[in-house]
């Protein structure tokens, strides 16, 4: 156990985080209020939280589509996170990116791409930038299981490799790429298996228990940290959503979900934390109702923020 | 000066006048030097750290020039020709033009990618097109296309100080050409036409190595009582509207060459601006002297076929100047 007591409560504090905001996110589409589409990161939070747990403000991150739960992890003001979702003038990409392209530079959230695969490359130029630097920064690319048969996969970890970047290739591997069961697309079982081909470590984790993200990430970190070069992670979990707003992923078995459920990520940590008395169960009420006070916070924000002003679409094309 | 040696002149400066400043792409560094040796000397020279040979992976080439421009360096990444570029269409398209629009312009990306386009060396379909088209179409990007060894240079140096995505299109017959390039410190702003040839007859609106051939057909036009201007826009984006403007009131008559197919091209997009800008002082219609929609043939007389050379300029300025 290397995780401190005060850590693994942030780190809890910041899985609820992400759980009740796509909740909400969830109800607001619901309502009407979120345009375009949405991918929810429910039932993935303690991959986001356990690799994040590790990483100093000044490290990077790269996300993707289903990026909400990177951001919150990261370290980004819920409130520009919704307001963004919802178009705001106060979001972090002042309206112009949405869901599927959050950024927040100044904590080293480098922006979420929706082309999948496509920030690989990209997490490994940040890499290559830290070298050419000279800091010890490291960068941290999360991408899914779908994303891992793209030719960005191969192109970017093999650089990275023959150049022993300082990067952490995190795998979320959720079954399904859309509505496309891995099986389908893929010979084998284990992405962390294509490591091999590259030359560096590759390890494959419970997705679903945050402690043992975070110990994979340490060790990661810490690789990438010392000049040793990139590790490909594969975190195993599972959406509870479908994979936008709409899909009732009818395509998934019931027993399947069921199953998966029961590993369900944040009931295990909180039963973990009381059961080694890290919380009591008081504390991790309160917890609770403080997480709920600030997502009604950042939608309240959020909801009575300005749309940008319509001749803003032309901002930011050139600097 | 040769425009390789301008072009290598021009790394080599902003490579000394700024740390941040490094060179990636397959074979630019000590083995081969460059595909067309404009990086001959720049590894010895800077070290292989910033004259980065990289795998054959141009998707990643972009992508990694990108990860390293949006966090403090000034990448100039080689493609290695022009053709290949489609290899990294995702990344220069969909993530270097538009990450800072995305980003609601939290970040910059100073990045410029260069690569030859351009037929007359008979290597056919896959190494010889002209797609500045392709570029022209997704804003966020920058669009430079120097014709002399003076412009490669200063257009060089302006690029890699811009902090946008800079496209830098070269083209293959003219890195041996040779041209004044003066000894002291200098840069081209980008966006800023220069007319290569004054006349008052017709203006010839011409890019890259279409220049060369509009002034020889221009040269030959003069023996025939024919005053050609040539217009060399310099970079298509941003676009020097006002020089094509002043330049087809003086004359009325417009004549667009490029290199690039016909259709969709950006010969097109001149002709519209003029149509849109300047149709007031027209006296007879635009016309356009491009590929002819084919894929770049192989055989010497196929390629020699489609590509534009003087005697079809010639033929179109007098279907317009009698």
């Amino acid at each position: 156990m290397t995780l401190e007591k005060g850590k693994m409560i942030e780190v809890y504090r910041k899985m609820l985080e992400i759980r009740r905001f796509e909740e909400k996110v969830y109800d607001l589409y619901g309502e009407n209020l979120v345009p375009g589409t949405i991918h929810l990161y429910a039932g993935q939070e303690a991959v986001a939280a356990g690799v994040c747990a590790n990483l100093r403000s000044d490290d990077y991150i790269t996300s993707t589509h289903r990026g909400h739960g990177h951001c919150i992890a990261k370290g980004a003001q819920l409130k520009r996170v919704m307001a963004e979702i919802l178009g705001k003038k106060t979001g972090y990409c002042s309206g112009k990116g949405g869901s599927m392209h959050i950024a927040d530079f100044s904590i080293g959230m480098l922006g979420a791409t929706a082309v999948v695969g496509a920030g690989l490359p990209i997490a490994a130029g940040a890499g290559l930038s830290i070298r050419l630097r000279k800091t010890d920064q490291v960068v941290a690319c999360f991408f899914g299981e779908g994303a891992s048969n793209q030719g960005t996969f191969h192109e970017g970890i093999n650089m990275a490799a023959i150049w022993k970047l300082p990067v952490l290739f995190v795998c979320e591997n959720n079954l399904y790429a859309m509505g496309t069961r891995q099986s389908i697309v893929m010979a084998i079982e284990n992405v962390a298996d294509r490591a091999t081909a590259y030359g560096i470590p590759g390890v494959v984790v419970d997705g679903n228990d945050v402690m043992a993200v975070y110990e994979a990430a340490r060790e990661a970190v810490e690789r990438a940290r010392s000049g040793k070069g990139p590790t490909l992670m594969e975190c195993k979990t599972y959406r509870h959503k479908g994979h936008s707003r709409f899909d009732p992923a009818a395509y998934r078995p019931k027993e399947e979900v069921e199953e998966w459920l029961k590993r369900e990520p944040i009931t295990r940590f909180r039963a973990r934390l009381l059961e080694m008395k890290t919380l009591t169960e008081e504390e991790a009420d309160k917890i609770e109702q403080e997480v709920v006070v600030a997502i009604e916070e950042a939608v309240r924000f959020a909801l009575e923020s300005p749309y940008p002003a319509p001749e803003e679409a032309l901002e930011h094309v050139y600097i | 000066m040769t425009y390789r040696d301008a072009l290598r002149e021009a790394l080599r400066e902003e490579m000394l006048r700024d740390e941040t400043v490094f060179l990636l792409g397959e074979d630019v560094g000590r083995y081969w030097k460059g595909a067309f040796k404009v990086t001959k000397g720049l590894a010895e020279e800077f070290g292989d750290e910033r004259v980065r040979d990289t795998p054959i992976s141009e998707s990643a080439i972009i992508g990694v020039a990108t990860g390293a421009a949006i966090t403090g360096m000034r990448p100039v990444a080689e493609i290695m020709f022009g053709d290949l570029s489609a290899l990294a269409m995702d990344q220069i398209a969909n993530q270097a033009a538009k990450l800072r629009y995305m980003f609601g312009g939290q970040t910059k990306v100073p990045l410029v990618i260069r690569m030859p386009f351009g037929a007359g060396v008979n290597i056919a379909a896959h190494h010889s097109q002209s797609l500045e088209a392709w570029f022209l179409h997704v804003p966020g990007l920058k669009i430079a296309m120097p014709s002399t060894p003076y412009d490669a240079k200063g257009l060089l140096k302006t690029a890699i100080r811009d902090d946008n995505p800079v496209m830098f299109f070269e083209h293959k017959l003219l890195y041996s050409i040779k041209g004044p390039v003066p000894e002291e410190e200098y840069t081209v702003p980008l966006g800023v036409a220069d007319v290569k040839r004054e006349g008052e007859d017709v203006t010839i609106f011409a890019t890259l190595y279409m220049v060369h051939k509009s002034l020889a057909a221009a040269e030959m036009l003069s023996k025939q009582g024919i005053s050609a201007e040539v217009v060399d826009p310099r970079t298509l984006v941003p676009l020097d509207k006002q020089a094509i403007v002043d330049s087809v009131k003086k004359t009325g008559r417009i004549v667009i060459v490029t290199e690039d197919c016909k259709t969709g091209g950006v010969s097109a997009e001149i002709a519209a601006v003029v149509a849109e800008e300047a149709i007031d002082y027209l006296d007879a219609p635009v016309k356009r002297v491009a590929e002819p929609d084919t894929p770049i043939p192989f055989s010497p007389p196929l390629e020699k076929f489609v590509i534009p050379d003087e005697n079809r300029i010639i033929g179109a300025v007098k279907e317009i100047v009698r």
